[in-house]
């Protein structure tokens, strides 16, 4: 990535602290720098600026200066430069800094200005917080709260709208809780190109819809959500399931396209409630897509593998790991390790099929990129294979090699790391022809047709991490513990390498890093806890020439 | 939507007063309401293809806009003011007699087509109150006598006409289809 040129800075005093901020910086962002909040709700700093909620006024002044001398006045009483302060309030997140600005956010008439237009927000929100989706992570509630009167003094008879509106398939619209801040519609317009969100009926009767006959049904609309500063959007799936402060935040990564967006996992007691996003303005800024969200359903979804097979039969993981190594003693070994492990798997994957002399291919899922943050690339790690030296060159579709190497006779034992080998392109005759050691979550034709099926991990219930379209080494973190009878990827591929006479650390991501680190150049620096939230990025010269699926992405070009 | 050609010669060329097309929305939707009496369905669909916007941006703005009427009116619209100096001379008795000869009420259209009543904001006339507009026809000092006779006048021209076109069908100038 290029580093950003440094920007011009500016010297601006808020509240009486002087700060350097880049040019162009509004003065919420600018207070947001010394700690200051300034309370806002249409604004967002990856949205357009409207300044329509007038939450977020604050008073501003410049340096006054003699006509003729252009010289500063001082203060007598003082000594320092006399300030002019403009008498009315200006809005912060239309106000761009200048140089010798001066900014006061917590004057009497900021404060009243504040508790005024606190007054009229509230004044036709209905007092549903009890039931509402929003409390506990409510703009509306913390700033009703900290800059409110405190009590209403409002008599007459509120308005009423829609309460439960489907704007779309994922999307349910309280429209008495909006508070028209028009985040959402500028979200929908300017992010996602799919403008149907608008205000009708303008005036004491302003309401959010959809145009009718449209939905908002676009892979993005629950960010709607997110941003929604009061209860107004809220996910039809999450709704009324789970009061946000009982819910553990877990940060993660959405494994649904090598674009790697950031997410947090919030889950209590061990089920997981919902996905969102994570800011990484190099990566996903503060969006993911409604695909992603949805993955969590995996982790209890029907089919889920629990108990350890051999030959059809209940078995212990020890005999398990035992009698797939039985299966791989003659040779003629393939292992389809899976861009869907973690860079650690990936790298004792490797380590298993060099301990076998086997050879190692790779799923390759492809599907149209939609330009935003779902790539072409479905697999979210491919070049973690590529980095630990899984794979040398792309996947191939429909594991086209091994399925020739079957036909051939090469091959009597195929070990699959979580991979449907006939959703991959094998037919029933390749699978019948060789022995299946199959490591999954979830049952398919291939957990069907293996000798040994050894149980294993969604990426919510492990820790690890990913190399994403831009070769930036992300983490994620277990959210939730493992089912019983299912077990860490790590410790299964481990036990199936030592068994196999490879010398690999103890199955723990301190240890495996160490080793990984002595043998992989390109992440010779790198140690899982030392990992910044927000990813490393790795030389990607090594890998250059490889023909890469995807296309153009929010914050990723393809190399020429 | 069906429109003269004449108004989408109008379209065309309000089209080309302002910088950006979008500006153009307010000019169009007047032009289609002066031609079909209302806005139809779909009107937001026609006029943002026209435009380059989406149907959403021009449905916000026809909604703001209380004089944008969605459904068809009499053939005649029958303002009456209803502002201060209008009220307080009898503004409200004038609507009550309109109605009354047209047996209808306010907003609907009536029983015969002829004509639709409203009350409107300040007509701009105080002096010679209560006013009514009868189209683009601004009558003055209307009280319930003369709004009487307005409606005879309505009626007998509303009868002369069905009698012209008593046997041949009525049939509007042509209309090109869009």
């Amino acid at each position: 990535m290029i580093a950003p040129t440094k920007p011009d800075l500016v010297t601006v005093n808020i509240d009486g602290k002087e700060i350097a901020v880049p040019k162009g910086t509004n003065v919420i962002e600018a207070a947001r720098l010394v700690g200051v909040d300034v309370p806002h709700y249409c604004y967002h700093p990856k949205l357009t600026i409207v300044g329509n909620c007038r939450m977020c006024l604050i008073e501003m002044g410049m340096p006054a200066v003699d006509p003729a001398t252009k010289t500063p006045i001082l203060d007598p009483a003082t000594g320092k430069p006399k300030i002019n302060w403009i008498p009315r309030p200006q809005i912060g997140c239309g106000t761009n800094v200048s140089p010798g600005l001066h900014i006061r956010t917590q004057s009497p008439l900021v404060k009243d200005c504040r508790e005024g237009v606190m007054e009229f927000l509230l004044i036709n929100h209905p007092l549903d917080c009890p039931i509402c989706d929003q409390a506990g992570e409510c703009k509306l509630q913390e700033q009703a709260t900290g800059y409110g009167r405190g009590y209403s003094r409002f008599v007459e008879q509120k308005n009423v709208k829609p309460k439960r509106t489907q704007l779309g398939p994922r999307v349910t619209l309280d429209d008495e809780r909006c508070i028209l801040c028009s985040r959402c519609i500028r979200f929908t317009k300017e992010i996602v190109k799919d403008d149907v969100l608008g205000f009708i009926d303008r005036g004491s009767h302003s309401t959010l819809t959809c145009y009718p006959g449209k939905q908002l049904a676009n892979n993005y609309s629950l960010n709607t959500v997110d941003i929604c500063p009061v209860g107004a959007l809220t996910s039809t799936d999450f709704r009324f399931k789970m009061r946000v402060w009982f819910l553990k935040q877990t940060n993660s990564i959405d494994t649904e396209s090598s674009v790697g967006a950031n997410t947090v996992v919030w889950s209590r007691e061990g089920t997981i409630y919902r996905i969102t996003p994570r800011q990484n303005d190099g990566v996903n800024d503060t969006w993911m897509a409604d695909s992603g969200r949805e993955r969590y359903k995996q982790v209890r979804a029907a089919g889920r593998l629990t108990t350890v097979k051999v030959n059809g039969n209940d078995s212990s993981p020890q005999i398990a790991v035992n009698a797939a190594l039985h299966f791989c003693k003659d040779g003629g070994v393939a292992v389809v390790g899976s861009g869907r492990s973690s860079v650690e798997e990936q790298w004792v994957t490797k380590k298993l099929a060099d301990a076998l002399k086997a050879t190692t291919h790779l799923v390759s899922r492809v599907g149209p990129g939609d330009g935003l943050l779902v790539s072409a690339d479905r697999n979210p790690n491919v070049r973690g294979a590529l980095v630990t030296g899984l794979i040398a060159t792309l996947p191939t579709a429909k594991l086209a090699s091994l399925a020739a190497a079957i036909d051939a006779g090469q091959i009597k034992t195929v070990v699959s790391v979580g991979e449907d080998l006939a959703d991959a392109g094998l037919t029933a005759a390749q699978l019948a022809k060789v022995t299946i050691v199959y490591l999954g979550t979830h049952a398919n034709a291939t957990s069907a047709a293996a000798k040994v099926v050894l149980p294993t991990l969604t990426v919510f219930e492990k820790s690890g991490t990913l190399v994403n379209q831009q070769f930036r080494i992300q983490k994620f973190t277990k959210a939730v513990p493992a089912p019983a009878g299912a077990t860490d990827d790590l410790v299964v591929l481990a036990k199936l390498a030592t068994a196999a006479g490879a010398t690999v650390p103890a199955a723990e991501l301190a240890a495996v890093w160490k080793a990984i680190a002595t043998e992989v150049p390109a992440l010779s620096t790198i140690t899982y806890a030392n990992l910044p939230e927000t990813g490393l990025l790795l030389d990607a010269t090594p890998w250059a020439a490889l023909p890469f699926v995807e296309g153009e992405s929010l914050h990723f070009k393809p190399a020429k | 939507m069906n429109l003269k050609s004449a108004t989408l010669q109008k379209i065309d060329e309000v089209i080309t007063h302002y910088p950006v097309k979008r500006s153009a929305t307010l000019p169009l939707l007047h032009l289609i309401q002066e031609d079909i009496g209302h806005l139809p369905e779909r009107t937001e669909e026609w006029v943002a293809a026209k435009l380059g916007l989406e149907p959403i941006n021009v449905y916000e703005v026809i909604t703001f806009y209380p004089m944008f009427r969605r459904k068809p009116i009499g053939r005649r619209h029958i303002k009456v003011c209803r502002t201060l100096s209008c009220a307080l001379v009898g503004g409200y008795k004038t609507c009550a007699q309109f109605e009354q000869e047209f047996n209808t009420h306010r907003g609907e259209v009536s029983p015969d087509g002829e004509v639709t009543v409203d009350f409107v904001e300040c007509l701009a006339s105080c002096g010679t109150a209560p006013v009514v507009l009868i189209d683009d026809d601004l009558h003055e000092n209307v009280d319930c006598a003369k709004a009487k006779s307005l409606s005879d006048q309505i009626k007998a021209e509303a009868r002369v006409r069905s009698q012209e076109s008593g046997v041949r069908s009525q049939e509007p100038e042509s209309r090109i289809h869009t």
